[in-house]
């Protein structure tokens, strides 16, 4: 009967350790060597947990912020519903549905790594406490050293270790893979936020909402202002007419100008 | 007998659970051979969660190589296949 998966990737590890073995004709060689590696592979697998580590709290911090610009967003929402300009309220609530998706998105991934990592940090304890046993082992083998008996030992413990180290190395492969996705993924999120996009939840285009909020609510104070100013000029016809030429292109007299204007420029320059 | 499941650790069964695994672990090379991913994904679930029902963890600081193997949780059939095809993967 041909093997099942379960036969065949022990017969893949087992051959990998006897290939390995059978590179010292010394068996207590081979020992010392294996523990060398041992250690050099738990060096890794820690290295290796504090690096998943640095990159959940990076997402973390990525998903705090991105939840701050939805709470703001929100707040906009609300304030030009106020104001009476629903157009920019619902830009404000879409790009704060663009922003939960992300989230939404950055969270089942935060999920599965902090799995990852704790799944990972049992690992390294039980590498740890399985390298542990094999130098106590090494020690036992190479003290009543014969060579018929030690074959048969070592061929266990090494067998015992290196699939072990195989294991592990694994795991870390695995989550090395998840934490590039994970930081890729970020950072795609950091550069839209940076780039100002108008249908992503960046910094700039939340502040074109907030500017054309602001020029809403100083839009009232210009008039007034503006008001005043010509009424205080009406006086003198000379100094009227410069002020008339300048008043073209330094205000504009409503504020919806103001803001579509601020908004394509805006997006050109981003 | 001891049977690792990657990324988890080994466990001890009774020898008596092999028949009921080996018929599991059939199913999954049929399902592997045949390339169906969601049948797959089912063969892999039975598989594994009777392994962890039957089995109980090796104490971690013995040091025993396993029987048998088996891949990780959440494996993809890709993945799979491709550690039964080379021992590549294998790092150390």
């Amino acid at each position: 009967m041909a093997d099942g998966v379960m036969k065949r990737m022990s017969l893949i590890f087992k051959s990998k350790a006897n290939k390995a073995l059978d590179k010292y004709e010394d068996p207590r060689e081979t020992l010392d060597y294996s523990y060398q590696k041992q250690m050099e592979l738990l060096q890794k697998v820690r290295r290796g947990v504090a690096d998943v580590a640095t990159s959940r709290k990076r997402v973390e911090l990525q998903m705090k912020k991105l939840q701050q610009e939805g709470d703001k967003l929100e707040g906009q929402a609300r304030k030009a519903l106020e104001l009476g300009r629903e157009d920019l309220a619902r830009e404000a609530l879409t790009r704060r549905a663009n922003i939960s998706a992300q989230i939404g998105d950055l969270n089942t991934q935060y999920e599965s790594l902090q799995t990852q990592e704790e799944n990972l940090v049992r690992q390294s304890k039980a590498l740890e406490a399985k390298v542990e046993a094999f130098r106590t082992q090494k020690e036992t083998i190479k003290a009543t050293y014969t060579a018929a008996q030690a074959q048969a030992q070592i061929g266990e413990a090494f067998s015992g270790i290196s699939e072990e180290m195989g294991d592990v190395g694994m795991a870390i492969q695995r989550a090395q893979d998840k934490t590039a996705q994970l930081q890729a993924r970020a950072s795609a999120v950091d550069e839209l936020m940076a780039s100002g996009a108008l249908d992503d939840p960046s910094g700039l285009a939340k502040d074109d909402i907030t500017r054309q909020l602001e020029a809403l609510s100083s839009g009232g104070a210009v008039d007034d202002q503006l008001a005043k100013m010509k009424l205080e000029l009406s006086g003198g016809a000379g100094a009227n007419k410069e002020l008339e030429a300048g008043k073209g292109t330094s205000y504009a007299s409503k504020s919806d100008e103001i803001s579509d204007a601020d908004v394509l420029k805006d997006g050109g320059a981003a | 007998m001891i049977v690792r499941i990657l990324g988890e650790g080994q466990l001890v069964l009774e020898k008596e659970s092999l028949v009921e695994l080996n018929k599991l672990d059939d199913e999954l090379m049929a399902a592997v051979e045949a390339g169906e991913s969601s049948r797959f994904d089912a063969a892999m679930g039975a598989l594994l969660g009777r392994v962890r029902e039957l089995g109980s963890p090796l104490p971690v600081e013995e040091l025993k190589p396993s029987d048998f193997i088996l891949p990780s949780a959440h494996s993809s059939l890709d993945e799979v296949r491709d550690l039964l095809s080379s021992d590549g993967l294998i790092p150390g």
